[in-house]
């Protein structure tokens, strides 16, 4: 997996005086669903805003298929849009209530193929309804005839309908019940086949844990850690990783998480000045993290992490905390 | 001994331009001095109003039958200030978004000493103290400027500590907490359900945690009813629950959910179809249509709740351990 579809480098956001994105790099490939994790406040919603410059970022570049998305003229942009698509949390209220759900998927392709006539334009609603598990039947209603997890699947099928390269999903799954969050994560695991790139922000550890290929983890704006999926759940380095694992609630019968929950809460900004962000909930915090920003390096092949202590926290039972 | 709370034959319905729509259809329980019992069922089971009938709280259009006893004394069709005598004090309740349950022009301090002044008829000073002190034993720090504080200056977090503390005020025999939560980040959400823990041990009062999900009821409550299309359709003990499920709705809600631990799947298994439309008068079982053990009998006679009072279930032919 050597095409890179989206390269984002040293990316900087800034809301006035804070810094809420601090310098985030990685590159998503196509074929490849990378999925962004953190608390709320982490920044994950930001850094998919500033990739489609739905913001404008302080710094860095955002290059999706070789061109940069934050540098480049307006044109340029619209036009590389069609390529990038997003769909957001609360579905329902993404789609316009006074337009058919046919209308609303039919839209990008009115906008980006305009030579196309209407009855073309209409197959091809149909056929997106039919791949995302509705009945095409379903083209002339209103979004609010629709359960929650259906409009979702409208969503994706309007970001769907021009073959977008890259995929950006909100925490498309948060609002859905169980039994319907299954079939959406279902419908993205077809998508990925296809060969699309899907950047997947969510907070549900379980749902990523079965969709990822690899895995970002932010914390207060940074990237404290990367790696291929089964790495990261299974060897998770940075002690915020391990303490996002062990808060998950877990059935009775699974087996009880190993690494201690983290205490308190996100930290306040003044916190960012210097030395490692977590440092005040960590239980395994050293007087280094107070002075120095801890690197992000590579603590094995495809795994990086921005600890201290990493050399130490990758193998559990030679550690004492 | 008189149960903490007893619900009898409680029918919710809705009055709607299209019709009446049954929320609660004849539900059944109790529960005892000190249990706590977690409520799980998808949206739009009818979990919240049940509890809305019991502190009065449901809509205009609502139409109630039945009984619900809180201890061994009405609350349905009894005048306000009968009711007040209790909700807010011996009964409370926690909701899923502590923003809006909190009062956003006056401080916490005030709040929580309000409820001391109106129930106990304690001097306002002395209310004041009375509430930073439950403040510290809800491990809020710094409990002293929080009374000074607006609810906006607080974390949500912070915020459900507050409503905890303020749940606490007047030692209640039953706290009712609502996807106390299903807001709050997941390790947020691992040291509410840990203070929950501890202030049952510590107060003692019986405790209904209502939830979407499984994994978080499953550390708290001794015993789990189960609600499907506002019905309870299975009544079992934690563990049994999640080891023998016996409603093929509990085991099929079981099998979709995603796990941060053992093998990672393909495809996550899904439950096909949709929950019977509100307002669907049902002569049949309302899960036989999604049922993979559905047979003749389940599409035209409905099954009733039956067992003993921890080890009940509504189905003709329930899974066997």
């Amino acid at each position: 997996m050597n095409n890179i579809v989206l390269r984002v480098r040293d990316l900087r956001v800034d809301f006035g005086a804070h810094a809420v994105i601090r310098g985030v790099s990685f590159d998503l490939c196509s074929g490849e669903t990378l999925s962004l994790v953190g608390e709320s406040g982490s920044g994950k919603s930001t850094l998919a805003r500033a990739i489609l410059r739905l913001l404008q970022p302080a710094q860095g570049s955002a290059e999706f298929l070789g061109v940069d998305l934050l540098r480049c003229p307006p044109a340029v942009l619209r036009a590389q849009r069609r390529g990038l698509q997003i769909v957001f949390q609360d579905a329902l209220a993404s789609l316009d209530p006074r337009m058919t759900v046919g209308e609303s998927i039919g839209e990008p392709l009115r906008i980006f193929e305009p030579g196309l006539n209407a009855g073309a334009r209409q197959l091809k609603v149909r056929d997106m309804l039919e791949r995302v598990g509705l009945s095409p039947e379903m083209t002339g209603r209103y979004p609010h005839e629709f359960s929650g997890g259906q409009c979702q699947r409208i969503g994706i099928a309007r970001a769907m309908i021009l073959s977008p390269k890259l995929l950006i999903c909100d925490e498309i799954v948060s609002s859905l019940d169980v039994s319907v969050q299954g079939q959406i994560v279902n419908l993205l695991l077809d998508l990925q086949d296809a060969g699309m790139a899907v950047l997947f922000i969510s907070h549900n550890l379980a749902v990523v844990r079965h969709l990822s290929h690899r895995v970002l983890v932010m914390y207060l704006g940074k990237l404290v850690e990367i790696a291929p999926c089964d790495a990261l759940f299974e060897s998770p380095v940075h002690p915020y990783t391990r303490a996002l694992l062990a808060a998950v609630p877990r059935m009775p019968h699974a087996a009880a998480a190993a690494a201690p929950a983290a205490p308190g809460e996100l930290a306040a900004p003044d916190l960012m000045a210097s030395g490692c962000a977590f440092r005040d909930r960590c239980p395994y915090a050293l007087p280094v993290c107070e002075s120095s920003d801890p690197p992000l390096l590579e603590v094995a092949p495809g795994h990086w992490a921005a600890c201290h202590r990493s050399q130490e926290t990758l193998n559990p039972l030679s550690f004492v905390a | 001994m008189v149960p903490t709370l007893s619900v009898d034959r409680l029918r919710i319905s809705f009055s709607h331009r299209t019709g009446i729509i049954e929320a609660v259809d004849g539900v059944s329980f109790s529960i005892a001095p000190s249990e706590c019992v977690g409520l799980v069922g998808e949206s739009g089971s009818g979990k919240t109003q049940i509890f809305m009938a019991a502190m009065g709280l449901l809509d205009g259009n609502a139409q109630v039958s039945g009984s619900v006893r809180f201890e061994g004394n009405e609350l349905l069709r009894v005048d306000g200030p009968t009711l007040n005598r209790v909700r807010g004090s011996q009964l409370t309740m926690i909701f899923q978004d502590p923003m809006t349950s909190l009062t956003p022009h006056l401080t916490v301090g005030t709040q929580l000493a309000e409820v001391m002044v109106t129930h106990l008829g304690m001097p306002w000073k002395d209310a004041r103290s009375f509430a930073g002190r439950m403040l510290e034993r809800v491990h809020v720090p710094e409990p002293k400027r929080r009374l000074t504080q607006y609810p906006h200056e607080l974390s949500g977090g912070m915020r459900q500590r507050v409503m905890i503390a303020m749940s606490l005020l007047c030692e209640p025999s039953l706290v009712i907490a609502d996807e106390p939560t299903t807001a709050l980040d997941v390790t947020i959400q691992a040291q509410i359900i840990e203070l929950l823990r501890a202030v049952r041990g510590e107060f003692g009062m019986a405790l209904v945690l209502i939830s979407h999900d499984l994994a978080v009821v499953a550390g708290l409550a001794d015993r789990i009813l189960v609600m499907y299309a506002g019905s309870v359709v299975e009544n079992a003990i934690t563990g049994e629950l999640f080891k023998h499920p016996r409603h093929p709705y509990t085991a099929e809600l079981l099998k979709c959910m995603p796990s941060v631990t053992g093998p990672r799947l393909d495809r996550l298994p899904t439950l096909a179809g949709q929950p019977p439309r509100p307002g669907e008068v049902l002569e049949a079982c309302p899960f036989a249509p999604r049922c993979p053990r559905a047979a003749d009998r389940c599409r035209v006679e409905r099954p009733q709740l039956e067992g003993s009072s921890t080890s009940q279930v509504a189905c003709h032919f329930p899974l066997t351990a």
